[in-house]
This record gives structure tokens, sequence and C-alpha cells, in this order.
């Protein structure tokens, strides 16, 4: 299984909302599953459909002019509880990046380590991309993590990410791989300590 | 060179850092619960790996748990696999279950705490973002994801890279009725839902010193309402005290050692923050959110702004511009790991006894533990409850998240000591106002959103 990300080329989906908390993205009621598979079905659950399982009509997933592998949402994407869940879900039903002007800290290190690229862009930015695909629901969006560079509607950004990330992402290799590698020096490290 | 509380605890935890990236941080304590860990067991087994520390490790049913009959099978099948895969995993891999039965059952976050598991100067994780909670006894803890909870399964350490530092003062003292949830609430809908993001936040001040333990819990396990890592409090007598005697406190020379350490705990004089906030404890009102996120929230003889989402009041079914107060309330929820300790079953109960619930409200109190609910029977507090028409149920997280059967219809108001007004967070389009404990007993006695000052 190559999980590597290098670039990716794609049609967006636009989430508009500010401040969507991983509830919102994954509720509850859904995370009682022992596998990391098959939340991609309730992704959005309660804004996709309603009480009966009808799907809701104006929510942008149900709607089929919007496809894509990349998500591009509001302001403080992903805020709130720690569920990896919601990156599952949002990695599940296909995508592999989501764009925002500002990420929570705990579901960008959730989607880092499944490879599900955050990418954080000005408010500016984020806003040019919502009118692009208003005007053209099939506006291209490239983002090449080599290059750290965003481009769509015929703009350019650079987004940050840290090096050691970086290169994990693009080669395929989890932060665990990585620490079983040291165990040794963990395990001289706990010699050392003397309190706690 | 001068350090701040964290970077005191930070640096000696750091067994390396890798050039331009983050820092290999050694955990020292480890919680885990039922529905954040059954995937990193399995990630475990796939690479034939064992647990590498077990006896760090600290694991409780509490997310999916009933809040009735707890003796009983669970009835829900999924809860059920979830609760049992846990008991499966922990027995295989030689970790301590306090599960459903054991007298140390509890939310995580309330039992760590109370068994004196969580101590000052400690790296603490769990798979659940209200970790932040321990940072009240001057530990570096914070939420993670279930892959982070495998790495921890794995090699006792995470990779990290350094938050900023935010130190938030409350200088002064509290109003009559004022609790530490209100400091909390205040804070958020001061810098907003998202206004410590990327930062660790110490709470110093006055008005956080003479808080108790209990009070200092409620107000770290906010942090991550504003987007923060984590919260932290400089540990003292008040910490020292709490600690000392509980089951896994250090004990004899071993505590007279620690404690020598734990004093060293503070912020230097000089040490810098790269943000810091001054509140009044004058000005913190009673809170109560109106609004979908934790950061709108207002004082309860306040307004509901005339800037707030539309989106959001459509779904509380709220108006801008009108009064929060008088408002009516179907459900009053007393519990979660932000209030569902001793102390607030004991404020709550002293305010209630010899009064009555309204008629249109039911008030669920959930306690935080099997020793919060065990300790509420001793002292008579079951009793001043049940005159007053409350339920007192079975320890768990209920309708904090309600993952259980325990879910406020569509629709419905429900007043919540909790730390989550999120869309559906407690049943599908269900509303929930937070409020501290003592503001959901002066609803669940008045039936509306009430200002408690009023009362006592
Ligand atoms: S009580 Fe609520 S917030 Fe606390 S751990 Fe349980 S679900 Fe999470």
């Amino acid at each position: 299984m190559s999980k590597a990300i290098d670039k990716i080329s794609s049609t967006a989906v636009p989430v508009r909302f500010e401040n969507v908390d991983t509830d919102q993205v994954i509720p509850a009621r859904f995370l009682k599953a022992t596998s990391r598979e098959g939340f991609g079905d309730n992704l959005f659950r309660d804004w996709r459909y309603n009480a009966d399982g009808t799907p809701k009509k104006d929510f942008v997933l149900n709607n089929p002019v919007y496809s894509g592998k990349i998500m591009v949402a509001g302001k403080n994407f992903g805020c709130g509880s720690s569920r990896e869940h919601a990156a599952w879900a949002i990695k599940d039903a296909g995508f592999d990046v989501v764009v925002s002007s500002f990420f929570a800290d705990i579901f960008k290190n959730n989607a880092l380590n499944n490879f599900l690229l955050p990418v954080t862009v000005s408010e500016d930015f984020l806003q040019s991309i919502f009118k692009a695909i208003d005007k053209d629901p099939k506006t291209k969006i490239d983002v090449d993590l080599e290059k750290q560079s965003i481009t769509a509607g015929g703009r350019s950004e650079r987004f940050e990410i840290n090096n050691y990330k970086k290169t994990c992402l693009l080669n395929g290799y989890d932060d665990i791989d990585f620490l079983l590698s040291i165990r040794g020096e963990i395990e001289s490290f706990e010699k050392k300590q003397t309190i706690a | 060179m001068p350090k701040t509380l964290f970077e005191k605890i930070w640096d000696r935890h750091v067994v390396k850092t890798i050039d331009g990236g983050p820092s290999v941080l050694y955990i020292d304590r480890h919680f885990i619960h039922e529905v954040t860990s059954p995937q990193a067991f399995k990630g475990l087994e796939k690479r034939g790996l064992e647990v590498f520390r077990p006896k760090q490790i600290v694991a409780t049913a509490d997310h999916n748990v009933p809040t009735l009959d707890q003796h009983l099978p669970i009835k829900e099948e999924l809860s059920r696999i979830q609760v049992q895969q846990l008991v499966e995993n922990c027995k295989k891999h030689h970790i301590e279950l306090y599960g459903l039965g054991h007298p140390y059952q509890g939310i995580v976050h309330v039992i760590g705490p109370e068994l004196g598991v969580t101590q000052p100067g400690m790296t603490i994780v769990c798979g659940d973002s209200h970790t932040s909670t321990h940072g009240a006894f001057g530990a570096i803890a914070f939420g993670i994801g279930t892959s982070e909870v495998g790495m921890v399964m794995a090699t006792q350490c995470l990779l990290q890279s350094k938050p900023k530092l935010m130190r938030i003062n409350v200088e002064g003292t509290l109003g009559k009725g004022v609790t530490s949830k209100d400091i909390i609430l205040y804070i958020i809908a001061h810098i907003s839902a998202s206004g410590a993001t990327g930062y660790f936040v110490e709470y110093a001040g006055s008005a956080i010193r003479n808080l108790s333990m209990e009070g200092r819990m409620t107000i770290c396990n906010m942090s991550i309402e504003m987007g923060a890592r984590g919260g932290m409090i400089a540990p003292d007598e008040t910490t020292f005290n709490y600690i000392k005697g509980r089951q896994f406190a250090p004990r004899g020379a071993e505590w007279d050692k620690k404690l020598a350490d734990w004093k060293q705990l503070y912020s230097d004089e000089s040490a810098s923050f790269d943000k810091e906030i001054d509140i009044d404890a004058a000005d913190i009102e009673p809170m109560i959110t109106y609004g979908t996120n934790p950061g709108m929230g207002v004082g309860v003889t306040g307004q509901i702004p005339s800037t707030a989402d539309p989106k959001s009041l459509t779904y509380m079914g709220l108006h801008a511009g009108t009064a929060i107060k008088g408002q009516k309330i179907d459900y009053v929820f007393i519990g979660s790991c932000t209030n569902s300790r001793i102390e607030d079953l004991r404020q709550v109960a002293s305010f209630v006894k010899g009064r009555k619930k309204a008629d249109n409200v039911e008030v669920w109190i959930v306690p935080g533990s099997k020793q919060v609910e065990q300790q509420a029977i001793k002292e008579g507090i079951d009793k001043v409850f049940a005159e007053a028409g409350f339920q007192l149920r079975q320890p768990g997280c209920s309708a904090c998240l309600a993952m259980n059967e325990d879910k406020i219809p569509a629709g419905k108001y429900c007043i919540s000591t909790s730390n989550r007004n999120f869309e559906g967070r407690q049943g599908p389009n269900a509303r929930t106002l937070l409020a501290s404990p003592l503001t959901a007993a002066a609803a669940a006695i008045t039936g509306e959103v009430a200002d408690i000052r009023e009362f006592i």
C-alpha cells in the first residue's frame, strides 16, 4: 500500500462553514466501530442526511456538481474532539487534501498521520478559491507538496509544513517507524530519568 | 536562563530533537478508554509488537457505558463489543483496567487525579482532547489521536513540536455565585473558540491560586475549547494536599523526594511567554452559552449579541438581541469530566436541599466516578437529590457526548455542565447551553435559565 503523497490535482468540494468541529465531521454515535474503515459513509452525517436517512439536498456532499479529492473548508477546521475518526472519515470518503485558513492542532496531527494533507492558506486565498469554485465547480486545484505550493483559479500560494513531516508524507513513512527505530535511545533515556 | 513551568517539564522529557523537526517527547502516563484505543491495539498486533511499558498505562470504560443498571450486560450491541474489546486488549497486554463494576471505574479525567496517578511534572496523554484536565496538577497533559495512542503504546514516546506559550492571569476575587466554570467560559467567550490554537496555556493569578483542585481541573479541562493544546497550573500546597495519601501517590521517603522536586515547578519570575492575557475576576458573572461553540457565551444577565452567527442561532432556536435569562429548559445534565466531581455534587446539593425541581424539567446527575458516587451516598447527597426529584445515575460520560442511551431529544433545551455545545453533541438536534453546576441547579429549580445570585 503506497500512502505517499506528492502532487494532487483535482476539482474540490467546498464546505463553507467556519469552526467545523469533529463532532460534525463524524458524530459520536458512529464511533463504535473497532476498525479504521467505513467511516466515510457517515462523514458529516447530520448535515448530510435527515433523521430518516434521506439525503439533505442542500448539503454540498449531496450535490453532484461538486466532486474531487480536495475539500476546501472555512476557518478553524477540525476543532473539538481528538477523534481520529474524523480524519479517517474524510480520507475514507476519498479526500487526500483539506484546505483551510486555519486548522485545529489535534486534527492537523491526525490528518498528517493518515496521509491526509492539511494545507493552510491565507484567508484571502481561501475566499478566492471559494469564489473560483462558485464560478466554475470544475475549477482544478493543484497541490504540490514537494514545492509546498497550491494553485487555484490562476493564483498560487506557498504553504508551510515542517520538514520532517514533509519527508514522511513524500515517502510514505509513519512516525511509529521512526520511533521504533530509536527504541534503544528511549531505553537509555529511561535509565537516566530520575524524577517522575 | 529563566524558564516557564511548561519548559521545565518539557525539557526533562525530550529524548532527542530532530533537526528542523519535532522533538521525541517521553510520556510518563498514558490513559486509555474504549473508543479511541481498539484501532491502536489492532495496529500494534498487525506489526507484531507488544505494549512497551504496560505499567505506565491505565484504562477505564467511560464513553459508551450505560448510566443505569451497570451490573447488567450492556444492551447496545456495538457499545458492548467496544467495552468487551477493551477488557480483552487490557488482559492480553497486561494493562490495569478499571472497567465496569470496578470500584475505581469512571471518566478517565476524573479517576486519574482521584487515584493519585496524575502528578506534577509528568507528561500525560490520552486519546481524548480533555486530557488537558490533568494540567491542573502542573503536568504537561494533552489529547492525542489514535495513531498517536499506538505510538505511545509501542514506544512510550511521541513526536511533538514545542507549542507557543500563553499565560492567562486571573486576578482578584470572584463574585458570589461565580465559579471556576464561569472563569473558563468567560475566558473562552473573550478570546474565542480558536483564540489559543497553537498555544499551551498556563493559568495564573490570585483567583486561580484560590481555587480547589476540582476548580482548577474544570479550568484546565476546557483549555481545548479555545483551541489550546493544553492548560496547566503550577502546583502548590493545594495540589500537594490533594495528592497526599491517594492510592497511587508516592509515600514515605519517595514522597519527600518528589515533593522537593514538585516545589521547583513554577514559571520563573522573568520567564517569558509568547502571549499574556490579564483578566479581572470581578468582571466575571455566572456564564451561559447560547450558540454552538463554547466561545458563544454571555453573562447570564446579558443579551445574545447581534453579531452572533445566524446558522448557530437557527439551530438553537434563539434570537439575537434577546435576553438569555428566562429561556425555558427541558433537561438539566450535571456531569462530564468538567463538572462531575464530589465538590460539584456537594455544591449542587447544598443549594438544592429543601427545594424541588420544576415540573417541566428532567434532571440527570451523573457522577464522574464510582468513588464520587460512593462518597455522595456516604454524605447523604443522594437523598437530597432524590427529594428534589433529580436522578442520580451511575458514572460515565453519558449525555456529554450521548454515545450511550443518554440523549437529549431533538429540539429540546438542555442546560449542561459539560464542555461542548456543538450541534448534535448531546443527541441529534439537541440544544445545549453550557453553564456551571450552580447555574444548572438554578435552572433545574426554576425550569428556565436563571441567575443563581438571586437565590443565594
Ligand atoms: S465526559 Fe465528555 S468530554 Fe469528558 S471525556 Fe467523556 S465524552 Fe469526553
